[in-house]
């Protein structure tokens, strides 16, 4: 079975987001980018099922600008055997982002796809959902746990609840979730080996997709901070505060 | 404008996160329109029928929608969407679930975790985990929104008299089927709603010493919940946590023991009317959302506190 999995370029979560003085986005000048966290855990589900026998090629791709392809590298170095970056430097929005994934599903044929599930710069936690949507595939979002067996998967699912267990028909498209797994370190050699492995090009425009974003953003700004707090310098003081300034126990 | 707001629901009762979708859809303004899908789900129709300013509840009762999967729900959704400018749902993992789906079948946009509705077709929405938010304004003829809960009052569960409409018909897609749900406590006060929240991070070392926690919460009638670093060690289950990509909550009382304060935690929590942060680092991070901060080893500091009350 060919795994396509889906990663996107954002902001290293260690970062703080700045927001530009003239209200038109995020700074991201110069900042450190690095691989969606889930998108890794996604990744690495795809080589831990491939090391059960349950995977062949695994397939990584992304949409996005000149620089997408660090990103692409990194999965290649992490253990995906190729890439395919769609190159715009259009920022789109998550249904054309699944348009555009299930355009290379079209052509790739996997029997599973697997992306992270919410990407940390946007936050929107749509991608995935929509991709299976568009192919009429089964969906498993928040996967905690994932087991293959034959044309069906028995998923176990984050939920607000607890955990859900579904079992889903293949092929299926799945998001996942932190504790699916811990996503492996890339060690040097990975990463010169991943320097030759195949990265294909395909322009966003040769797809012949409607893309065309349908929000327009009219202004980014931070939020309000709160106010400084005090020290206390005991558990007394603390009730006290708690009991008459605060009044909220 | 004319809204359809999806009842998230057991099968029993309507989910308070709901009543916030309701409140979202009453600022944008028109009729109110509510979707119960479920299996036995007559109590939940009538009591959705109950919630104020709702014109009409439609029911689809069929054994295909009694656990919410996605595949079947959301065509649902998209069978019905038509008439309405605006299908909401709240934020939850039921709503982030169904409505991307039934969105691209709509081939419409989400409009995720609206904060503030500042018109028919903007709103504002957080992103990077709450460092920012952005003001977008939809061109699409149906907005398909979720809605974070904590932004809106919950609407009045009482004082409506909506009629209740069956819907008929429903195929099963054949794709998924639901086995089985786990929830570990069900004493647990809820997270989402509680007044008053107290959660711990890595410093608390063992899900074992979670019981200090739960002491403390007993007497306050609060909540426990946890950070990433927690869930991640095992200390306590996934429902617990709260943060970016867990539970977004704004008690009137959130209390963080041994938390650091990474950004991924204060998107889930810096809305609380009070914070507290119990940590024996000075340097940590939660100091600077905290409107009380107390440098004390929590091994301490956690026992006092519960002797205190």
């Amino acid at each position: 079975m060919k795994i396509l999995v889906c990663v996107k370029r954002v902001l290293d979560p260690q970062v703080k987001a700045r927001v530009k003085a003239d209200g038109s986005g995020v700074d991201l000048a110069n900042a450190k980018m690095t691989m969606n966290p889930f998108d890794e855990n996604a990744l690495e589900e795809a080589l831990r099922l491939r090391e059960a026998g349950k995977g062949e090629e695994i397939i990584v791709v992304s949409v996005g600008g000149g620089k997408t392809e660090e990103t692409l590298r990194h999965g290649l170095a992490m253990g995906a055997d190729r890439a395919i970056q769609v190159v715009t430097d259009e920022a789109l929005e998550p249904l054309a982002i699944a348009k555009v994934l299930k355009a290379i599903v079209d052509q790739e044929a996997p029997g599973l796809v697997i992306a992270g599930k919410q990407a940390i710069d946007d936050d929107s936690n749509q991608t995935a959902q929509m991709l299976s949507a568009l192919l009429g595939w089964s969906q498993a979002t928040f996967c905690s746990d994932i087991k293959i067996e034959g044309d069906k998967a028995s998923i176990i699912r984050e939920v607000d609840a607890g955990l859900e267990t579904i079992e889903v028909k293949m092929p299926a498209v799945m998001s996942a979730d932190l504790r699916l797994n811990e996503p492996r370190y890339v060690k040097l050699p990975d990463v010169m080996k991943a320097k030759r492995k195949p990265m294909d090009k395909i322009e966003l425009d040769s797809l012949g997709l409607d893309t065309a974003n349908r929000m327009t953003t009219l202004e980014v700004i931070e939020p309000e901070g709160r106010a400084a707090g005090v020290i206390v310098n005991s558990v007394a003081e603390l009730v006290d505060k708690l009991r008459n300034e605060a009044q909220v126990i | 404008m004319s809204n359809l707001v999806i009842v998230e629901h057991d099968n029993k009762e309507v989910a308070i996160a709901t009543l916030n979708a309701v409140t979202a859809a009453q600022q944008i303004g028109g009729d109110i329109d509510l979707l119960v899908a479920g299996e036995n789900c007559s109590a939940v129709a009538e009591a959705a029928a109950k919630i104020a300013g709702v014109g009409k509840v439609r029911v689809a009762d069929n054994a295909i929608y009694a656990h919410h999967l996605a595949e079947n729900l959301a065509t649902l959704i998209v069978g019905l969407a038509d008439g309405y400018s605006h299908v909401l749902a709240a934020a939850t993992t039921f709503g982030k679930n169904v409505m991307p789906r039934a969105s691209a079948l709509l081939d419409k946009a989400q409009i995720s975790e609206i904060v503030e509705v500042k018109s028919a077709d903007t709103f504002v929405r957080p992103i990077y985990a709450g460092n920012a938010l952005a003001t977008v304004q939809s061109s699409d003829s149906i907005k398909m929104i979720t809605v974070r809960t904590i932004k809106f009052e919950a609407a009045a569960a009482e004082g409506g008299s909506a009629t209740i409409e069956a819907l008929d018909g429903g195929s099963d897609s054949g794709l998924s089927s639901w086995v089985s749900q786990a929830v570990s406590n069900n004493d647990q006060v809820d997270l989402t709603s509680a007044k008053i929240v107290i959660s711990g991070g890595r410093g608390m070392q063992s899900g074992d010493n979670f019981h200090m926690l739960h002491s403390v919460a007993a007497k306050l009638g609060a909540a426990v919940g946890a950070s990433r670093a927690a869930v991640d060690s095992g200390f306590v289950p996934n429902e617990f946590q709260v943060g970016q990509t867990g539970k977004v909550i704004a008690p009137d009382l959130y209390i963080a023991v041994g938390i650091s304060g990474a950004i991924q935690h204060l998107a889930g929590m810096k809305e609380s009317k009070v914070i507290v942060a119990i940590n024996n680092d000075s340097e940590a991070p939660i100091f600077q959302v905290a409107d009380y901060g107390l440098v004390a080893d929590l091994f301490v500091a956690v026992p006092e506190l519960d002797a205190a009350l």
